[in-house]
């Protein structure tokens, strides 16, 4: 089976209608005609050098729009001549086609622009500052997590869950921007449990793995998510980084996130080959803990999730070493009138409302 | 191209209260760059005269080098009237001397609190180029903005530009301002990642000046 990106079959196809109808002319170059509003062009092209594909419209508008191209992934390279691709979607007559997927880059130069001469404040995403950890011991592999999201300097989430569930037998944990994380393992997710149903069998590590590498590759490092997948399948206990650009490792024991560094050095004092599940445990837990109180983007409990062949354990906080350190016994009462009402001013929206009895019911 | 950047945000978090009578001055004691942790047993508070005490947060460098300078100056005065620096008249050298250095300012945000000459409680606010305000209470640092509010809610003052004047200063007994200044940096080390380790409060009132000690969170 060999692979066609979507965009060929449509050339193809408008290759040979083209020969069959004849010569038309295209629908942009000509004075007074303007490309079609959806481009995927990647925001360092150099628009002076472009390879265009053209994917024309064509009698048959609907069906060739599903299966428009979603995502350009020629990535540059020192060595070629600067070759971009920029794909257009067709007209397809009129404008109320929603983009069927990729990333529309369309308003970044206006986002830019924007940023430097009015100074408008961009919104930041959710990041997690996270420290993640997954180890491989005799009968299985251990995940662990923190539990703090942050937002910039602030903690959004105190208890939120970064092991994310792939398969019963594969769990993911995920550092980076929230979303993302949650997207990418959710959308692999399901696509392994269809996976399953094809082939009337359990999921592999591997597959997770590869379907996670070629979906953050074809997004080119944009989809910020960087994991730690482990799991226990007919091959055995595996366990897998995954980085936002797309590379993947194979380790006995590994670390992701801003926390990494902290729980890497007690890894690598204290890890072995063959621990048994309580030390495995132990240390998974000692490094996230290194995490929380050394790294400030992490924080706050620790999850840890057990996979071993034909079980696994979801051991949510299973250490929470951070409690508040102090309650005010006095508490606090938000009496009417504590927050000084300066003014009040009344204005009437409508000058009439009037409750007509017994009208029609609204309709659905 | 890189460029020499002097300044650095090493965190941290100060607040003062004023009482009838008493000033509650604390901070955290946790110093980080970035996502790091430098020490989490750093002080922000240094006791300028027996009345007096200021609370600093933002570049370490420039706390140190201002707090030694103010230090030195209030040795000045003593020698030059025979007494120590009341209150006010630290505030006002405080401000002067941020202001000297406003084209190169210290990257520090003040509190400073203490007791006036009538022995009532008084706590001064800063910017980093030396505008200061008196007022009952205040807070500054990178858990400001989420214990302001609090504080505005808990402790109403009156508007300053009420006629006749009115008092600042909270009507609450020492314990209850020394027990919501704990409760409010509890809530502040939860959600701010640059608060905590440990809370140094200090109290100053007609008895001197005493500290207490308690634990934050340290994640």
């Amino acid at each position: 089976l060999t692979r066609v990106w979507p965009c060929e079959l449509s050339i193809k196809r408008t290759l040979k209608r083209k020969k069959a109808n004849g010569p038309t002319s295209p629908r942009w170059g000509k004075p007074g005609t303007k490309p079609p509003p959806r481009s995927f062009l990647l925001p360092q092209s150099n628009p002076d050098s472009l390879l265009q594909l053209h994917i024309r419209d064509s009698g048959e508008q609907q069906i060739e729009a599903t299966k428009a191209p979603l995502l350009v992934a020629l990535a540059p390279s020192p060595h070629s001549d600067q070759v971009r691709a920029l794909v257009t979607r067709p007209m397809a007559g009129s404008m109320d086609l929603p983009t069927k997927g990729g990333f529309d880059f369309g308003l970044c130069r206006r986002n830019q622009m924007l940023a430097e001469k009015q100074g408008l404040k961009i919104p930041g995403f959710l990041k997690t500052g996270t420290t993640i950890v997954g180890l491989v011991f005799k009968d299985g592999v251990v995940l662990g997590a923190d539990t703090r999201a942050t937002e910039g300097p602030i903690v959004a989430d105190k208890n939120c869950e970064k092991i994310h569930f792939m398969a019963p037998n594969i769990y993911c944990c995920g550092a980076g921007t929230a979303a993302d994380t949650e997207a990418v393992t959710d959308m692999v997710s399901s696509q392994l449990q269809l996976h399953r149903y094809a082939t009337g069998r359990e999921s592999r590590v591997v597959t997770a793995l590869t379907l996670l590498k070629s979906h953050l590759f074809k997004y080119q490092g944009h989809v910020s998510a960087a994991l730690v997948l482990g799991g226990v399948d007919c091959t055995g206990p595996h366990l897998h980084t995954v980085y936002p650009h797309g590379s993947t490792d194979t380790l006995p024991f590994a670390t992701m996130g801003s926390g990494s560094l902290a729980a890497m050095s007690v890894f690598e004092s204290k890890f072995k080959e063959g621990l048994t599940r309580e030390e495995g445990i132990e240390l998974v837990a000692e490094a996230i803990s290194a995490g929380i109180f050394n790294d400030l983007g992490s924080g706050s409990n620790v999850d840890v999730c057990v996979i071993t062949k034909g079980k696994t354990e979801y051991l949510r906080n299973h250490l929470l070493p951070n409690p508040r350190t102090y309650n005010s016994s006095k508490g606090y009462s938000f009496t009417k009138g504590q927050t000084e009402i300066l003014s009040t001013k009344i204005t009437q929206l409508k000058p009439n409302v009037e409750v007509a009895e017994g009208g029609d019911a609204m309709e659905e | 191209m890189a460029r020499f950047d002097p300044y650095e945000n090493n965190g941290g978090t100060c607040v003062a209260v004023a009482g009838d009578g008493y000033c509650v001055v604390a901070a955290d004691t946790r110093l980080s760059v970035g996502y790091s942790i430098l020490s989490r047993d750093q002080s922000k508070i240094s006791e300028l005269a027996d009345k007096c005490v200021l609370a600093s947060s933002g570049f370490q460098g420039d706390i140190k080098a201002l707090q030694k300078n103010l230090a030195a100056k209030e040795l000045v005065y003593e020698h030059n009237h025979n007494k120590k620096m009341s209150c006010p008249a630290m505030a006002q050298l405080l401000s002067n001397t941020l202001y000297y250095k406003r084209f190169f300012p210290y990257y520090t945000f003040n509190v400073l609190g203490g007791l006036d000459s009538q022995g009532k409680g008084c706590v001064f606010t800063y910017d980093a180029v030396g505008s200061y305000e008196r007022t009952g209470y205040s807070a500054q640092g990178t858990g400001a903005k989420l214990i302001m509010p609090v504080l505005d809610n808990q402790l109403k003052s009156p508007s300053p530009l009420l006629l006749p004047a009115q008092d600042a200063v909270t009507p609450l007994s020492e314990s209850d301002a020394v027990d919501l200044v704990k409760d409010v940096f509890a809530s502040a080390t939860e959600r701010d990642i640059y608060t905590g380790d440990k809370l140094e409060i200090v109290v100053i009132n007609s008895s001197g000046i005493h500290r207490e000690c308690i634990e934050l969170r340290k994640d």
